[in-house]
């Protein structure tokens, strides 16, 4: 088995809010092959996005990485400077957000962006810059691609602007790259192209893909492998085959469960159905207790052990390991 | 649409969030409101009872005492006629509040109301409040205020209605701005889809909701009208000697910067000082608060 | 049309609007009054012969719009009457001292703007620090300020205390003459005249004045630049330009400053406002020979002309400087510029 690019051990993460503390993550656990597309799922509130801005320390002040690490190309990010962390962004991880024409510079064109990324972290003369920009752009899919090199943010709609926020990142060359709900607002035809349009980037670049998203048939479509995550904990890690297909935890089971299917006959099972209930901050054992069906005391209490269940299936579940016993 | 070619086109205030707000904790800025809600609660009651705590009449002029310097007996000093300043200070706290108030008032209550009609019905009535509106903004307040002062006469009535005059634009200008913020959201059409009548709809359900920048606006203007009385009667317009009014013995105590007698000018202007800094903390806490809300 | 050209046209068509409206405001005032002109002109010791003969001479016989259309004539004409108190034409009178009112006004505003901006910007960069704090209280003491009663405390200090600036009577010093008219600003002319002397006399004249003002109209400035700062600092693509890489610095200035910028212009304009106001003030204390002077020992002598022309110049400043901040939009923002 590869060594992973990323590996994230016991991440907590508090954020001070008036006065009050909260640990919007807490013991996170999972890994990044490298060349593959990892998917990071769960509902909004997760903590999925707080993943990623730790990953890339551009945390808001408020928020404070208290336990673990973050080991990428054998070093912890959290342990390195501002200004070596500065080196690391864009060059060896780099990440688009949701929302993509507010994430550009409106006063700048969108040549100029490109170009500025190139410049940052490709060896170019400068009289190639441009010319290596467009190419870019083109190569993202923007037809036109000089007239649109020319254009501002606001003059170009949103597929489009993602377009050019994947080519700004294909110019940095990332080892990593990490796609935060890349196409939440875009049409779903736009959707679909630029899903293909990161594959291709991933697999070309030969760079690994860490994709965020609540979405799980886009899951199915783009990711090899998947961590599901609720409430800043991480409750499974598996490749998508298996975990669509023997989904241990049971937030991944309902979660899935929910999914109606065209070609199925199935009724909607509401024995199973979890209440609803807000987030437990408190509860440092699984958060997913007030809400489980097959809660237990131990749930309450502490974390549960990694429980391995085949090659790359890792669950985390007081009652899978008590089964297991 | 005007806002987005003419980013001038409201003032900005009230969305705006005030300058300690992504500064301090929720602790303190509470503190920072209180105590600005304190020393405005301190100026009211003096304001009442001030007069009957002085311990000498306002215009109470001692021959053998004029131009002593801060003592037991005056504990401000007193000035060239011998009036005790502390008195002063006092009797004219009623006065200057008592502008502040109705010139916030006036302006506010004037300038919502043609505000929120000009931003409902719209088209060429909005058309003309608006140029009028522009044409009052084309002068700086303070000068505005001090034209009008000259040309209406020195009275305490022309003073505050000056002023109105200068700061019912602003009012005119946010109010109105909401109102066709909220006009056209779907909570109105609801409401007239219901069965009420516009008139109705516009007085109960959107004319309140248009007022919060103006509210906070209010507060503002509340400090802006008493730095702007004390400085037209610093001039030496609106109000005169002999009156006890802060500017005015502001005004009478300059002629002594040379000759080094601070006392005379040096106390009231701290009294205009300490409450234009109480309303504009006030203003700006209160800002705070609807802008949390607002989310 | 090009979207930029209708936007310019568009704007200075509502400046003309305005100004036209201008004019027709001050007419207003001055003429429809509820005493008479004649009679405050004559004074309190004139009898009906003289009254009716300013009456004439000043054309209020005639029916009111009569009465404006001569008066739009000669302002279209450039002609802003003439003094009531000395018979000079006002436009002279305000044009002898509108370069000691720019002269003070500019200095001041130079200084506000430099401290107001820097100011603004280290306390967004540094925001919740000491530096932070210490920024927002200068901010708030600023906006609280009685700009007379400071001039005074200000003089008290730094001349009758400390003696660091001279006495404040005008803009040199008793007997020492002015320099060469080339553009009314003493300062600027003495230097083109070789007069160091003159030239270091009228700057210690000019620095007090100037602070105290600069202080007052840099609280507004800061305010708004952090704001500014700020919001641009926590947008999204100022999260993007970091997370490519993009050093602190560059962030900082082009993606921040670049974008916060124009907010802070349309507030530079509103700041404007303020200091022509405290401007007034400020050349009472420091009997500055300025036009706001000019127009407070008019107003106080009732002599309307004079008044009029002084308003309808500020109007005409105030009104052009926001109007030339607009059209600079237009060049700055592509978002209007090219839609």
């Amino acid at each position: 088995m590869p060594e992973p690019l990323l590996q994230i051990r016991s991440l907590r993460m508090d954020i001070r809010d008036h006065e009050r503390s909260r640990s919007v993550l807490l013991d996170v656990n999972f890994d990044v092959r490298p060349n593959e597309v990892m998917g990071l799922v769960g509902e909004s509130g997760s903590g999925k996005t707080m993943t990623a801005l730790a990953i890339m320390r551009l945390l808001p002040p408020a928020a404070t990485a208290s336990e673990g690490k973050i080991l990428f190309g054998g070093r912890d990010l959290l342990a390195l400077s501002e200004s070596e962390m500065r080196q690391v962004r864009g060059s060896e991880i780099a990440m688009i957000f949701q929302n993509p024409r507010a994430s550009l510079n409106p006063l700048m064109r969108a040549g100029d962006q490109v170009a500025r990324a190139l410049q940052l972290h490709q060896d170019l003369p400068r009289s190639q810059l441009r010319r290596r920009s467009i190419e870019l752009l083109q190569h993202v899919g923007i037809s036109d691609a000089e007239a649109r090199a020319k254009a501002y943010p606001h003059q170009l709609s949103g597929g489009m602007a993602q377009r050019v926020l994947i080519a700004i990142m294909l110019a940095c060359q990332p080892a990593l790259l990490i796609a935060d709900e890349p196409t939440t607002g875009l049409d779903v035809t736009i959707q679909a192209q630029i899903f293909e349009l990161i594959k291709e980037v991933q697999s070309e670049a030969g760079a690994s893909l860490l994709l965020i998203t609540h979405d799980l048939g886009v899951v199915s479509e783009v990711c090899q492998r998947v961590a599901v995550m609720y409430a800043g904990q991480i409750m499974e890690q598996a490749g998508v085959l298996d975990l669509f297909q023997r989904p241990s935890h049971p937030y991944t089971e309902r979660l899935l469960g929910s999914i109606l299917r065209v070609d199925e006959a199935k009724a909607l099972d509401t024995s199973r159905a979890i209440a609803f209930a807000s987030i437990d901050y408190d509860n440092a054992g699984c958060r997913f207790a007030n809400r489980c069906p097959y809660v237990l005391d131990a749930c309450w209490l502490r974390r549960p052990e990694p429980r391995w269940l085949s090659e790359g299936h890792v669950v985390f579940c007081h009652l899978r390991n008590q089964e297991a016993a | 649409m005007e806002t987005t070619l003419n980013p001038r086109a409201e003032p900005k205030t009230g969305r705006r969030r005030s300058i300690w707000f992504r500064g301090l904790s929720e602790v303190g800025r509470w503190r920072l409101l209180s105590f600005g809600i304190a020393l405005i609660l301190i100026y009211v009651v003096i304001a009442l009872v001030g007069p009957e705590l002085a311990p000498y009449g306002p215009n109470a002029t001692n021959a053998k005492a004029t131009l002593q310097p801060p003592s037991s007996d005056f504990w401000f000093g007193t000035d060239k006629f011998g009036r005790d300043i502390f008195s002063r200070v006092l009797y004219a706290t009623r006065l200057d509040l008592g502008i502040a108030f109705s010139v916030a008032l006036s302006a506010f209550l004037i300038g919502a109301t043609i505000g929120g009609l000009s931003g409902y019905f719209g088209g060429g009535v909005d058309d003309v409040v608006m140029r009028v509106v522009d044409v009052l903004l084309a002068f700086p307040a303070f000068i505005l205020a001090m034209a009008l002062t000259g040309i209406l006469g020195d009275t305490v009535p022309n003073v505050i209605a000056a002023i109105s005059i200068a700061y019912i634009p602003y009012f005119v200008r946010l109010t109105r701005g909401e109102m066709l913020r909220v006009r056209t959201r779907q909570y109105a059409d609801a409401a007239v889809g219901v069965g009420n009548p516009r008139w109705r709809v516009m007085l109960v359900h959107l004319l309140p909701n248009s007022l919060t920048p103006a509210f906070i606006q209010v507060t503002l203007v509340l400090g802006w009208a008493i730095l702007d009385a004390a400085g037209l009667a610093f001039l030496g317009l609106g109000i005169t000697p002999p009156t006890a009014e802060w500017g005015v013995m502001v005004a009478e105590g300059a002629q002594r910067i040379i000759t080094g007698e601070w006392w005379t000018w040096l106390f009231p202007g701290v009294a205009i000082v300490i409450i234009a800094f109480a309303f504009s903390i006030v203003g700006d806490g209160l800002r705070d608060l609807l802008a949390r809300e607002e989310r | 049309m090009p979207r930029l050209l209708s936007y310019l046209l568009r704007r200075i068509g509502l400046a003309v609007v305005t100004l036209a409206g201008v004019v027709v405001f001050v007419f207003l005032l001055t003429h429809i009054l509820p005493s008479n002109p004649a009679a405050l002109r004559a004074g309190p010791l004139a009898d009906a012969a003289l009254i009716q003969k300013y009456e004439r001479e000043m054309g209020l016989d005639q029916p009111i719009y009569v009465q404006f259309f001569r008066y739009a004539q000669e302002f279209l004409s450039g002609n802003l009457g003439e003094s009531w108190k000395t018979g000079q034409p006002v436009r002279q009178e305000l044009g002898d001292r509108l370069p000691a009112t720019l002269e003070l006004a500019a200095t001041a505003f130079l200084i506000a703007l430099v401290v107001g901006l820097s100011l603004g910007v280290l306390a967004a960069v540094f925001a919740g620090s000491w530096i932070d704090q210490g920024v927002r209280l200068y901010a708030t003491l600023g906006a609280a300020q009685a700009l007379f009663w400071l001039a005074l405390l200000m003089v008290h200090v730094f001349y009758y205390t400390l003696g660091w600036a001279p006495a404040p009577l005008d803009r040199l010093t008793i007997g020492v003459p002015e320099p060469p008219q080339v553009t009314g600003l003493f300062t600027v002319d003495s230097l083109l005249a070789g007069q160091f002397g003159t030239f270091l006399d009228a700057l210690d004249h000019l620095w007090l004045p100037a602070m105290v003002l600069a202080f007052v109209v840099s609280a507004p400035i800061v305010k708004m630049t952090r704001g500014s700062m700020l919001d641009a600092l926590n947008s999204d693509y100022i999260r993007t330009a970091k997370a490519i890489g993009v050093p602190r610095r560059s962030v900082v200035l082009r993606d921040g400053l670049r974008n916060a910028f124009i907010p802070i212009l349309t507030m530079i304009g509103i700041v404007f406002g303020y200091l022509i106001a405290g401007n007034v003030v400020v050349e009472k204390v420091f009997s500055w020979a300025g036009i706001g002077q000019y127009a407070w020992n008019a107003l106080t002598i009732n002599d309307f002309n004079a008044v009029q022309g002084f308003v309808i110049l500020i109007a005409v400043i105030y009104v052009g400087i926001n109007l030339v901040i607009d059209l600079a939009y237009g060049f700055i923002d592509p978002r209007i510029r090219l839609g």
